[in-house]
């Protein structure tokens, strides 16, 4: 099986966001959003014109934000929890672990313009060590939709699951992989292109470019899988299992440090179930300079050619 | 319940949690003997909180910030009955549900977990914002240290209480004087509050924080104004009630020896009624 898409038609995933969240904020009178004056980053326009009073804007106060987000959830609220990814997993982090995860309180954090998405601004605003920050934590799912249908379905099923979660959304276009009435399961890979030689793991905005890098490679005689691997916890072992039995060699993508993410992750389960080659792109441990989210993704080795270059190169390793 | 009666309670569970942090090796007895009255007059006059009944929705919360005092808060719990009493005796030991810090999952009757200072202000503004979405009439109450309030975000969370007019809740600093090693103004001498409070739009009344009449009419519904989060600034003794530690940064997480503890204990039981 193979995924199509059109690579011309590009979606902000905010959108898909929003809309789920007023669809399903007109259905529950409980879920509450919470912003840090980011209303309009977040796209939260909308969701305060029809249920004003649900819209809490607690000003630029992180810490504050995710309190109250663990109080209102006290009070029988689903309080969605907005800001941007830096802010709300760095500035807060103290409070996702006591107050939300420690206490398992049903809070649903939504990171912003995650990963890269803010790569002009500087490596103050760069989210590439948000995977690391919460993955560590107990209690808390950690998910990064790859197109607006995914995160239209993964914002459905958080608002259904009982306890704390973040999820990671860029503001950088992306096209639809997933149809529209797809159904998120967490800790669950999906897979988007089959193959025997080689699997390549990616989420959020990596996931379309590891599919392009796989056509590339089918022109090169290389058969590569692609897996879509959304959340970075709870992993989805049995399907890394899969990939490095059935195919010999792994090689993840992801907006986000190569320190402590999604390329961890796996390792972890490939070293401890699994040791096949790897290879982890990411960003590798440094500030980040100046430029665009796509333009930093491929000067960090992720454009579809970069990734097919350095999988190509990886099967050089296999046994 | 009268205050003579309230009084009582508070001075049994000072002995309690005194016979605790000796046993356990371990405590924030300071802390625990200042916060006390206060925490009896919530449980047994002000608050409607449910043994029985734990997450009953429309319960009375409240917050104990200052987490480090756990204990003080786990002898009122089982004074109350949310817990067995002789369970009091596991503080701190292997996989006793009672540690050093007090945790939601674990311990009925807690709202959520603290510890790490600063966190139980935002989290009771809100818990008020939620009782104010559903029109509830339930009332939010919070104890924060008032080392606590040097915390940055504590003053996030005043903002916030004022500017969403949470009139549903209340803060109670616990105003010892002194923090974990050195008094308060020799660090970051944030005192005097009312003025503070005041200017960001809260209403504030100082009281004497060992005075059960002061603390039950502070803390009474009737004192509340509709659009404005109010501030109680307890004037408190740390090691209130033990001569030798009272007032005497060095007992902040001090345990008594054998002769300490004879003499604290002998100290208590004078003053119990």
């Amino acid at each position: 099986m193979n995924a199509t898409f059109d690579t011309a038609k590009l979606h902000d995933c905010r959108d898909a966001f929003v809309g789920a969240l007023e669809q399903l904020g007109a259905a529950n009178e409980h879920i509450v959003a919470v912003c840090n004056d980011s209303v309009g980053s977040s796209k939260l326009a909308g969701f305060r014109d029809k249920f004003p009073d649900r819209l809490i804007n607690v000003g630029i106060a992180e810490q504050n934000m995710v309190g109250v987000g663990a109080g209102l959830a006290n009070g029988g609220k689903i309080p969605f929890v907005c800001a941007a990814s830096p802010f709300l997993t760095g500035r807060a982090l103290e409070q996702i672990k006591a107050d939300v995860a420690y206490s398992e309180a049903n809070v649903k954090l939504v990171g912003i313009s995650s990963g890269l998405a803010y790569g002009e601004l500087g490596a103050t605003h760069h989210s590439i060590e948000d995977f690391a920050w919460v993955r560590a934590l107990p209690n808390v799912p950690v998910v990064a939709p790859a197109d607006r249908n995914e995160t239209a379905a993964a914002i459905k099923w958080a608002a259904d699951y009982q306890g704390g979660l973040f999820l990671r959304l860029s503001r950088v276009g992306v096209p639809d992989l997933f149809p529209e009435d797809h159904v998120f399961k967490p800790g669950q890979a999906n897979l988007l292109r089959s193959g025997s030689d080689v699997t390549i793991i990616a989420n959020g905005t990596l996931t379309y470019r590891a599919m392009i890098a796989a056509e590339m490679l089918d022109l090169q005689g290389i058969s590569a899988r692609v897996l879509n691997m959304a959340t970075v916890r709870p992993i989805d072992t049995p399907s890394i299992v899969n990939a490095a039995t059935e195919t010999g060699a792994i090689v993840t993508c992801e907006e986000h440090t190569v320190y402590g993410g999604l390329g961890s992750a796996v390792a972890e389960v490939v070293v401890d179930e699994c040791p096949v080659p790897m290879k982890r792109l990411g960003v590798p441990g440094i500030f980040a300079p100046t430029g665009s989210a796509n333009f930093l993704l491929d000067e960090f080795g992720m454009s579809p050619e970069g990734i097919a270059g350095s999988t190509a190169d990886l099967l050089k390793r296999k046994g | 319940m009268n205050t003579h009666d309230l009084q009582t309670i508070a001075n049994r569970i000072r002995r309690r949690d005194l016979q605790a942090v000796f046993d356990a090796g371990a405590g924030h007895i300071g802390g625990e003997l200042s916060v006390i009255d206060l925490l009896t007059a919530l449980y047994f006059k002000i608050m409607s909180v449910d043994p029985d009944d734990p997450l009953a929705p429309d319960r009375d919360r409240f917050v104990l910030s200052k987490g480090h005092t756990a204990l003080a808060l786990y002898t009122v719990l089982a004074e109350k009955g949310f817990i067995q009493k002789d369970e009091i005796s596991t503080f701190l030991k292997p996989h006793s549900r009672l540690n050093g810090h007090p945790n939601r999952t674990k311990v009925p009757g807690v709202e959520t977990n603290t510890g790490p200072l600063g966190h139980g202000l935002p989290i009771a503004v809100g818990m008020a914002m939620a009782a104010k979405l559903s029109g509830a009439s339930w009332r939010t109450f919070v104890i924060t240290g008032d080392g606590e309030m040097q915390e940055g975000s504590n003053w996030e969370a005043i903002m916030s209480a004022a500017h969403f007019q949470l009139g549903n809740l209340s803060l109670i600093i616990d105003h010892n004087r002194l923090q974990q090693g050195a008094r308060l103004e020799e660090t970051n001498d944030i005192a005097p509050f009312r003025p503070k409070l005041e200017a960001f739009g809260w209403t504030v009344e100082e009281i004497d924080g060992h005075d059960m009449d002061q603390i039950c009419a502070a803390l009474a519904s009737v004192s509340i104004t509709t659009n404005k989060p109010k501030c109680i600034v307890a004037h408190t003794n740390k090691g209130h009630g033990v001569s030798f530690m009272s007032d005497n940064v060095a007992w902040h997480h001090k345990v008594p020896n054998e002769s300490q503890y004879k003499q604290a204990m002998a100290e208590l039981e004078k003053a119990a009624p």
